[in-house]
C-alpha cells in the first residue's frame, strides 16, 4: 500500500475521530459535540455530492441546497401523512431529487459560466417558493416532523444510532465519489472541465456526461435531507434558502475544489469555526469572511492544498 | 482515379464583412500529406475549424469518406475518423501525459458511463495510450503533468491527443508553432514517420516543413484557393510567387 501524506493522515485521523465521537461525547456528558458532530457528517456528505460537479465537473450549482431540501420535505411530507417507512422515505427523497435534477440539469447544462450559476440560483429559487407556498405543510414555518424515519432493523430515535447511519452514508458517498472520479466516468467530468473544446475534438459529446453527473450528485444530496429531517425533527423552507446553497460552495471551495477529502475537511472547518465564533459574537461571519479570503487567496487548493503543499515539502 | 478521402466544395465561412472562406474547394486523396499554406489571415485555421466541425460553414459542402459531413458537429466528426491538433496548444493541463492520451482513446473506446472501475489501470486504455505516446517520443514522460512539460513537448502530446484517436485523416494546424529550428527538424521526422499511416492535412508557415512534407499543396489568400499543386509546380507558380512565396523565398 502507499504510504500516507499530510492528507491523508489528516482524512483517516478526523474520520477515527468522528468513529469515536458518540462514546466520547457519552464520557464527558457533552452531548452538545454529538448533535454538532451529527450536523458535519450529514452536511458533509452534501458537500461531498457538491463537489463532484463543483470540484471535479467545473459546474458551479448555486442550488445545491434544494437537494437538501426536496430529502428533508420527502420525510416532512409523507410522514405529515403517516408515511414513516425509512427506505420508502429514501426512495422517494432520492426518485424525486432526481427526476429534478434531470430536468434543472437537461436546461441549465445548455449555459456555461455565469448563466448556469445564475440558471441553477433560479431553479432553486423557484422551488424554494413552492416550499414557501405548501400552506398544508407549514409553508414558510415548515413542519415538525413527528416521527423519525423506521428503517426496519433500526430507527433513528437514538441520537447515536442517527449519527452512525449518517456517519455510514458519509462514508458511502465518499467511496464512491473516490471510486467515480477515477472511472471512465470520472475522467470525462475532469476532461470536461479541463479542456471542453478539446473533449469535442477528441470525440466526446460531454453534455450527456455532465447531465448524468448532476444527477448523481442531486441524487446523492438528498440523502443528506433525508437525515437531516430526522436530525432536526423539523422541515422548513429555509433549508433550501439561496444562503444554505452558498455555504455549500464555501463549504467545498474550503476544503479544496476537485479533491476526494476536501468536502469533509471543508464542512469540519466551516461548522466548527461558525460554532467557535459564534461563541464570540454574534457577527461570526466577520471573522469569518477574512478567514476565507485568506484561504482563497493565499491556498487556491483549500485545506487540502494546504495539506498537499506540506508533504511536497516534508518528502523532499 | 481514386476517390477523394476529403472534399469540401465551395466552402463559405463570413464573420459580419469578413469572408474568412471565400467559395474554397479542394480535395484531399487518400495517403497523402496536403500542405495548406498561406500568408497571414488567408483563413487557414478558420478551415480546420470547419473541416474539423467546430465553426459551422455558412455554405457549401464538406464530404468525408464519400459523407456529407457539412452539418456533423466535431465530436460526429471525430468518431468518423476526422482528428485536429490545435496552433494553440490545447491539452488536459492539470492531467497527466498519460492521462491526457488514455482519455483521446477512451472517446473511442465505446460509451463512458462506467461509474466504479478504475480506468487508470484499463489496459484498454493505457496500452494504446503508451503506445501513442513512444511513437511522439513522449514515452519516458508518461506520469508528468501536461502543464509542466516544455513547450516543444506540449507540441508533441497536441499530435498524441489527435493520433490516439486513430484517424483516418489528420488535421495540423501549425505544428511547429513556437519551435525553434532544432526542434522544429525533429517534428519533420516524426511526421514523416507519421505520414505513411494517415493521411494529413498539414497548416503550416514553416516552408521548410511544408516542402520537406507535402505531396501537395493549396494556397490560401483571402479565404480562396489560388493554387494547387505539387510542390514544384507551387515554387514555379507566378500567382503564388506573387501573393505569397516571392518575399519569403527571397529572405532564404
Amino acid at each position: 500500500m502507499k504510504s500516507l501524506d499530510a492528507r491523508g493522515w489528516t482524512a483517516l485521523a478526523l474520520i477515527l475521530l468522528l468513529v469515536a465521537v458518540p462514546p466520547l461525547a457519552r464520557t464527558f456528558d457533552q452531548n452538545f459535540y454529538l448533535l454538532l458532530f451529527t450536523r458535519v457528517v450529514i452536511m458533509t456528505t452534501a458537500a461531498i455530492s457538491l463537489n463532484l460537479i463543483l470540484g471535479y465537473g467545473g459546474m458551479v450549482s448555486f442550488g445545491h441546497a434544494m437537494y437538501v431540501g426536496i430529502g428533508a420535505y420527502a420525510v416532512g411530507i409523507s410522514s405529515f401523512h403517516g408515511l414513516n417507512d425509512g427506505w420508502a422515505q429514501m426512495a422517494l427523497a432520492m426518485a424525486v431529487a432526481a427526476v429534478a435534477a434531470l430536468a434543472i440539469g437537461a436546461m441549465s447544462l445548455r449555459t456555461k459560466g455565469v448563466y448556469f450559476i445564475m440558471i441553477t440560483l433560479a431553479f432553486a429559487q423557484m422551488i424554494y417558493f413552492v416550499a414557501v407556498g405548501l400552506s398544508r405543510y407549514g409553508g414558510d414555518d415548515g413542519l415538525t416532523v413527528k416521527r423519525r424515519s423506521d428503517f426496519g432493523l433500526f430507527g433513528l430515535k437514538d441520537p447515536a444510532v442517527l449519527y452512525y447511519v449518517a456517519l455510514a452514508v458519509m462514508l458511502a458517498a465518499l467511496w464512491l465519489s473516490w471510486r467515480m472520479v477515477n472511472s471512465r466516468f470520472g475522467l470525462v467530468l475532469r476532461g470536461a472541465k479541463s479542456n471542453d473544446r478539446r473533449m469535442a475534438a477528441i470525440g466526446f459529446a460531454t453534455y450527456r456526461y455532465r447531465l448524468a453527473g448532476f444527477v448523481v450528485a442531486g441524487t446523492m444530496c438528498a440523502v443528506a435531507g433525508v437525515l437531516l429531517a430526522n436530525f432536526s425533527d423539523f422541515v422548513s423552507p429555509a433549508t433550501m434558502h439561496w444562503t444554505r446553497s452558498g455555504d455549500l460552495i464555501v463549504m467545498v471551495v474550503l476544503g479544496g475544489m476537485g479533491s476526494l477529502f476536501g468536502p469533509l475537511f471543508g464542512t469540519v472547518a466551516f461548522l466548527l469555526l461558525e460554532e467557535v465564533l459564534s461563541g464570540i459574537t454574534e457577527a461570526w461571519q466577520i471573522i469569518f469572511g477574512p478567514l476565507l479570503l485568506a484561504l482563497v487567496l493565499y491556498a487556491r487548493g483549500g485545506i487540502d492544498g494546504l495539506l498537499a503543499k506540506r508533504t511536497e515539502r516534508g518528502d523532499g | 482515379m481514386a476517390e477523394p478521402l476529403l472534399t469540401i466544395d465551395r466552402l463559405v465561412k463570413r464573420f459580419g464583412g469578413l469572408t474568412a472562406t471565400d467559395h474554397l474547394s479542394l480535395e484531399v486523396m487518400p495517403g497523402e500529406v496536403h500542405a495548406v499554406i498561406g500568408p497571414n489571415g488567408a483563413g487557414k485555421t478558420t478551415l480546420i475549424a470547419q473541416i474539423a466541425g467546430e465553426l459551422r460553414a455558412d455554405a457549401g459542402e464538406i464530404r468525408f469518406a464519400g459523407e456529407d459531413i457539412t452539418r456533423l458537429p466535431a465530436p460526429a466528426r471525430s468518431h468518423r475518423g476526422l482528428a485536429r491538433s490545435f496552433q494553440v496548444t490545447s491539452l488536459f493541463a492539470d492531467m497527466t501525459v498519460e492521462d491526457n492520451v488514455a482519455l483521446a482513446v477512451q472517446a473511442h473506446d465505446g460509451h463512458s458511463f462506467r461509474f466504479l472501475a478504475d480506468a487508470r489501470r484499463d489496459a484498454r486504455l493505457r496500452d494504446p495510450a503508451r503506445a501513442v505516446l513512444a511513437r511522439v517520443g513522449l514515452a519516458e514522460r508518461g506520469q508528468v503533468r501536461a502543464a509542466a512539460l516544455s513547450h516543444g513537448e506540449q507540441r508533441q502530446l497536441e499530435i498524441a491527443l489527435a493520433l490516439a484517436t486513430r484517424p483516418r485523416l489528420l488535421l495540423l494546424d501549425e505544428p511547429m508553432a513556437g519551435m525553434g529550428a532544432e526542434e522544429s527538424a525533429r517534428m519533420i521526422e516524426r511526421l514523416r514517420g507519421i505520414k505513411s499511416q494517415v493521411t494529413i492535412v498539414l497548416v503550416e508557415h514553416d516552408m521548410d516543413a511544408v516542402f520537406a512534407l507535402a505531396d501537395r499543396i493549396t494556397v490560401l489568400v483571402y479565404g480562396r484557393a489560388i493554387a494547387t499543386g505539387r510542390p514544384d509546380e507551387i515554387r514555379r507558380n507566378a500567382q503564388v510567387r506573387e501573393a505569397y512565396l516571392g518575399d519569403e523565398q527571397a529572405a532564404s
